[in-house]
């Protein structure tokens, strides 16, 4: 068990002027779960794999506990990983793959058996261990894979969007168990995913990554509560939260020549964001011509447009909606950011304050 | 290209439970979800390949059988039924088991050499980056040379008056006597032998080793520290299935060929030279006009290859699994 | 993260070395003048005979008749390569049409009849593929060069796994747009087939290119005479002469391994997938 630390990591590939990774710096606390979340090209993978040594770093430190890892072999870094396929050993029994590790560190045979059995109890391998890879399914597989990791008892756990090989149903459960198990090993670890869903509900932490570069640190709450840009909010949250061209005038967000909401901003073209939960169809407000509507069972998602803007909202109620509707939003709700950097404008409208986690 | 060097072993794996169901006359299940239903077409697309199976694969086959059993006349006057008589010449002449045990000599030296200098070099190329590309180009450029081009160059290397190899084996203070000596011979055709293999053996195996998935070599980085310890426990026994496979077709290859390498640096002059059970076979009956002894000769070496071959198909049968 | 040592080099440049530097001495050697290399062993250098020695090998009427020349060699060489490559795929591919997309009585037992001449390498029966050959009047004929070696079923085998692999549906709506069994071969399976039919070609060649052993026993007429046989002959002539032609000996081995040579290196990629993939 470690705290880790990254301090001003970056990677540019040779032959390459822009880096994959730009100067990220992240401390991570012993025992926190923190997930690395971004779309695909944003340098998340790159970033773990340097903090597990399978890529060279260019540039910044990696500290694990407080040994400068940089130089080091992935065999001593102390870390575990878990893979998006698994990397079994196809020609090795379960009860192989996950000793294989541990011998090789030079663990006694009575070490390596007690782990081994404690680990085929948690993750309930214990019908499996002889057998070999190719004769489990997907989610043995990937129980199998967390077995490994567990074994080595290694200072951080690193994952590589290990729940994206499984179905929507097993991921979900899996997604779970990964939770519960770290709860109770308390190991640091580090998760990489692309999945908003799987990242807010894993997280101690979220780490969001755009182009190499970090958007936002934040709890998961306080991320998708206060998101520090567009891309942070387009990204986290689902429905993705809409993003408008408007402007403020005389202390009000105006959309569409429609006040919205009351804010002390500067006049001038702000962009809005507005998330679909947040909206509510009221009697009077800004009216939106409704285009389709998705039902979900528990709720639905009204889509509209106002002017030639498009807009989702949450809708609980059951009329049949036609023709236009009237929009509402607590002035609490709205986030505005600045239209050309993307940027937050903060105590723009004097949100609830984040409750501290 | 993962997947590949299996493709053909998954038909074969199949096609060997066909011949099962054949043998136990259940019907075969029919290659595709729908096939065509004509009675004629195919035996038309099929008779070109059947007409030059029949002709030149079993009428020479069946008659290597037949007269392997006959006497026959030198003069071409007619032959006399002999039984096993050519068999139990074959197999008890000196001149026939020393051949022999050369030709396994041989094998098992030629087949080592370059199966283990191919995979050294494939396993080295694999792992460097720059230059890469040249290496492989350089490294499989060879395998096109012809065994008699290559046996031609081989013989200029080992010649008597100017060959290099001749020049630094009298450094050491051997006197490298090619086609005279048995065991000069012998090395040389090891050697030629061995280079003409080396790139054969080196792209099977790289391809083997690319097929290694990246990640289960990074989980084995994490797992392993010496380098040494990854090869033995992770990569070698994935490889193992290539290995198999190369080592039936490397001996395939010394056996049979080698047999233009031995007849350049030989030259129809076996007097005191080694050489192979096929060479034999063929200087036996071009040469010595002995038809039924060399028609034994061949059949016994049937034996064995189908042997072999059946043998791969039945490992390739279990390669499939793998992966 | 691997770390690349020099020792991983220097293995591969020995190796690199070991494999190609025969290839290049032979190729500087011959434009040596035969003297020279006798007295002076093998060149690493380029010499000045190689126009002179190259134009003699590819004209210079030589042999016992008298009748062929280097050219001639090199065309049969190019008939040989050629014939069997083309030869080898369009039969391989009409058989494995037939054995993937047609149910028909013995179906089975033609192919395991085909499939059985993976077990015996023409080495073993040359004796009585050489009297068969001689009955059928096919002694020192292109037909007889060629069309025995078609007898091996590799790539009906290659052929039979790749149709395997197209989709039944493509099958399935070809039917539905009418075609017969003639036109789906034509118009949908051969240009679906161009990339596999390419690399198994250049398989094929090499191999057709490279046969010694047959052309040897098939040819005594000297006008049917490959590369390849015409390496067997400058070697009987050197028995008893006081200089061998050493430089017309390497400029014939050029000669023989430059085409196959240069096929390999200009489609690597295509050669190594027809290698790996069709196993022989």
């Amino acid at each position: 068990m470690a705290h880790l630390s990254l301090t001003n990591v970056g990677k540019t590939y040779g032959g390459s002027t822009q880096p994959a990774v730009a100067g990220v710096d992240i401390e991570i606390a012993d025992g926190e779960f923190i997930v690395l979340v971004g779309p695909s090209g944003c340098g998340k993978s790159t970033l773990l794999r340097m903090v597990a040594g399978l890529e060279t770093v260019t540039r910044g430190d990696i500290r694990i506990g407080d040994t400068l890892v940089n130089r080091l072999d992935p065999a001593e870094r102390d870390i575990a990983m878990v893979f998006q396929n698994y990397a079994l050993y196809p020609h090795m029994t379960v009860r192989d793959n996950m000793a294989y590790g541990l011998k090789n560190r030079g663990e006694s045979k009575s070490v390596i058996e007690e782990r081994v059995a404690e680990a085929a109890r948690m993750l309930e391998l214990r019908p499996y261990l002889d057998r070999k890879p190719r004769a489990l399914s997907g989610g043995q597989r990937q129980r199998v894979a967390m077995g490994r990791a567990i074994v080595r008892q290694p200072a951080a756990f690193l994952f590589d969007e290990p729940l994206s090989n499984l179905d929507a149903k097993l991921r979900v459960s899996m997604r779970m168990e990964i939770r519960k198990l770290q709860k109770r090993l308390g190991t640091t670890s580090l998760y990489v995913t692309h999945d908003q869903l799987e990242a807010m509900t894993l997280a101690d932490r979220l780490v969001v990554l755009n182009g190499g570069a970090v958007e936002q640190i934040g709890a998961p709450l306080e991320v998708y509560r206060r998101p520090a840009s567009t891309f942070v909010a387009a990204f986290i949250g689902a429905p993705a939260m809409s993003l408008l061209d408007a402007r403020v005038d005389s202390g009000q967000v105006m959309l569409d020549g429609h006040a919205l909401a009351p804010v002390a901003h500067a006049p001038g073209p702000i962009t809005l964001g507005l998330r679909a939960e947040d909206l509510r169809i009221t009697d009077a407000g800004l009216p939106m011509r409704v285009d389709h509507v998705e039902e979900l069972g528990a709720q639905r998602i009204v889509h509209g447009m106002v002017g030639d803007q498009s807009l989702a909202v949450v809708d609980t109620g059951d009329a049949t909606l036609a023709g236009t509707v009237r929009i509402a939003v607590a002035p609490s709700k709205v986030h505005l950011f600045d239209s050309t950097t993307g940027r937050r404008i903060e105590a723009a409208a004097q949100p609830a304050p984040v409750p501290a986690e | 290209m993962t997947d590949t060097p299996l493709t053909l072993a998954q038909t074969d794996g199949r096609a060997l439970a066909r011949l099962r169901r054949w043998w136990s006359g259940e019907t075969a299940n029919p290659v595709k979800r729908v096939q065509f239903d004509r009675p004629l077409t195919p035996w038309m697309f099929l008779l070109p390949q059947l007409a030059v199976v029949a002709i030149f694969f079993y009428w020479p086959s069946v008659q290597a059988v037949t007269s392997s059993f006959y006497l026959e006349d030198p003069f071409g006057f007619g032959a006399t039924f002999v039984g096993l008589d050519n068999y139990t010449d074959a197999l008890t002449s000196r001149g026939y088991l020393s051949t022999a045990s050369f030709t396994a000599f041989f094998c098992v030296v030629v087949t080592a050499l370059s199966l283990g200098i191919g995979l050294l070099l494939a396993v080295k190329a694999d792992k460097v980056i720059r230059g890469a590309e040249t290496y492989k180009t350089l490294l499989i450029s060879v395998y096109a040379i012809a065994p008699p081009v290559a046996g031609l160059i081989g013989m200029m290397f080992f010649d008597m008056h100017m060959g290099p190899f001749t020049e630094i084996a009298a450094w050491f203070g051997h006197d490298l006597r090619v086609g005279i000596d048995y065991w000069d011979t012998a090395s040389a055709l090891i050697v030629i032998s061995v280079w003409k293999q080396i790139p054969y053996n080196f792209i099977f195996f790289l391809s083997g080793l690319q097929s290694v998935p990246v990640s289960v070599r990074e989980a084995a980085l994490i797992d392993a520290r010496s380098g040494w310890r990854r090869f033995r426990d992770i990569t070698l026994p994935l490889l193992a299935p290539t290995a198999f496979f190369l080592l039936v077709i490397n001996i395939t290859y010394t056996m049979f060929d080698t047999f233009p390498i031995i007849d350049v640096i030989v030259k129809d002059k076996p007097a005191n030279n080694p050489m192979t059970l096929v060479y034999k076979v063929y200087l036996d009956g071009f040469k010595g006009n002995d038809i039924g002894g060399s028609s034994a000769q061949s059949v016994i070496l049937m034996v064995v290859v189908a042997a072999l071959t059946v043998l791969q198909f039945r490992f390739l049968e279990r390669r499939v699994h793998y992966g | 993260m691997q770390k690349i040592k020099p020792l991983d080099h220097a293995i591969l440049i020995l190796g690199a070395l070991f494999l190609c530097l025969p290839v290049v001495m032979a190729l500087m050697s011959s434009t040596q003048a035969a003297i020279d290399i006798h007295s002076n062993g093998l060149y690493i250098t380029p010499g000045s005979e190689g126009a002179a020695t190259y134009g003699k090998v590819l004209t210079q009427r030589g042999g016992f008749t008298g009748d062929v020349t280097g050219l001639l060699m090199l065309t049969n060489s190019m008939i040989m390569g050629l014939g069997f490559a083309v030869g080898k795929i369009v039969l391989s591919m009409m058989a494995a049409y037939a054995l993937v997309y047609f149910r028909f009585r013995f179906a089975t037992l033609m192919f395991w009849a085909i499939f059985a001449t993976l077990l015996l390498p023409l080495e073993v029966r040359i004796m009585p593929s050489y009297q068969v050959m001689s009955e059928l009047h096919l002694l020192n004929t292109y037909t007889g060069l060629i069309v025995p070696l078609l007898a091996s079923a590799t790539g009906t085998f290659f052929f039979r796994q790749f149709f395997r692999s197209v989709p039944d549906e493509l099958l399935e709506a070809a039917r539905i747009d009418g075609a017969g069994p003639v036109k789906f071969f034509i118009d949908v399976l051969v240009p679906l087939s161009k990339t596999m039919m390419s690399a198994i070609f250049i398989i094929m060649f090499i191999y057709g290119w490279n046969q010694y052993l047959w052309p040897l026993l098939m040819t005594t007429d000297e006008s049917f005479f490959t590369l390849m046989r015409g390496i067997k002959s400058i070697l009987q002539v050197w028995v008893g002469s006081q200089i061998p032609d050493y430089n017309e000996a390497f400029a014939l081995a050029v000669l023989a391994m430059v085409p196959p040579v240069a096929v390999v290196v200009i489609f690597q990629r295509m050669f190594i997938k027809g290698l790996t993939e069709s196993d022989k």
